[in-house]
């Protein structure tokens, strides 16, 4: 299902080192950087002064920077928490973070690890970091799923009091990762495409 | 009592402190202080058990013993020397 009262507002994607701001390469780090220098690098580049940020697990800090460029200069800081919402998904759920976890188990088991052995706790932090209590859901698929990431998000921007949510994709394993987060609200800004399966795929496939 | 606030730091991950900024009476878990949360509390007694093979037997005492660096150093003193 397509909305016609739906639409993609701004996109953010983070592969290869790299950062996308609504299609435009925003920043590039060096291609030697290893996921943890790269997402600390990225930090000290777009937010600062979220020592919390250091106590993530990858999947958390990456959704989270991706979060934190998408959401600057956009109208969501003006709407009230429950008017805001989130739909993400990714391949291997939080296995990155849970094999970590399970490596300190014969040791001593680690709290810091436990609290991120969730997918949806990305979304937590995302929600903490921005004030966010609108609906939010986490999808597992082997794939990043445009049909459902257009159809569902439109749902819920027409049937509940969500007026923005963030859809899209947050993967991390080991080294490998990505992060394609959509900003879609029930408002156009003029430029803004509606949403559909077919807009989301052609913003994803962008540089990739 | 350095030497404790840098185990702290490095269990905790506070990557934007120093030893040298947290004061020996900083309050550990009020905002006003060093502002840690339920797990860091989890973390901290892992860090006893670790660095200093202590357990915590009453967890009722926890207010007390992570009331500061200096309360932790005390109490790490105090119970390194009951178990010489």
């Amino acid at each position: 299902m397509n909305s016609e009262s739906a639409y993609i507002t701004g996109s953010c994607i983070i592969r290869r080192n790299q950062v996308y701001l609504n299609g435009s390469l925003l920043w590039e780090a060096g291609q030697e950087l290893e996921l943890p220098e790269f997402l600390r690098a990225g930090y000290d580049r777009f937010s600062g002064q979220y020592p919390k940020f250091h106590k993530m697990d990858a999947l958390s800090k990456l959704g989270w920077l991706a979060a934190e460029i998408l959401l600057k200069d956009t109208r969501v800081a003006s709407l009230q928490p429950e008017q805001v919402g989130m739909v993400l998904s990714n391949r291997s759920s939080s296995l990155d973070t849970d094999l970590r976890y399970y490596a300190t188990v014969k040791d001593f088991a680690s709290p810091a690890l436990f609290v991120y052995t969730l997918p949806n706790i990305v979304m937590g932090e995302i929600s903490i970091r921005h004030g966010f209590k609108g609906e939010n859901t986490f999808f597992v698929s082997d794939a990043f799923d445009t049909a459902l990431m257009s159809s569902y998000p439109a749902q819920l921007l027409a049937v509940t009091p969500l007026q923005a949510c963030i859809c899209g994709w947050v993967e991390v394993m080991e080294q490998q990762y990505e992060a394609a987060l959509f900003l879609v609200e029930n408002k156009s800004d003029g430029m803004a495409e509606p949403l559909t399966a077919a807009a989301l795929s052609s913003l994803y496939q962008t540089n990739k | 009592m350095s030497d404790l606030k840098a185990q702290i730091i490095e269990q905790l991950n506070l990557q934007e402190i120093t030893p040298e900024s947290i004061g020996n009476d900083q309050t550990l878990f009020s905002k006003d202080g060093l502002g840690l949360d339920s797990i860091d509390a989890l973390e901290l007694i892992v860090l006893l058990q670790q660095h200093y093979n202590i357990r915590i037997a009453n967890p009722e005492e926890g207010p007390k013993i992570f009331h500061s660096v200096r309360s932790m150093a005390e109490y790490i003193t105090a119970n390194q020397t009951a178990k010489a």
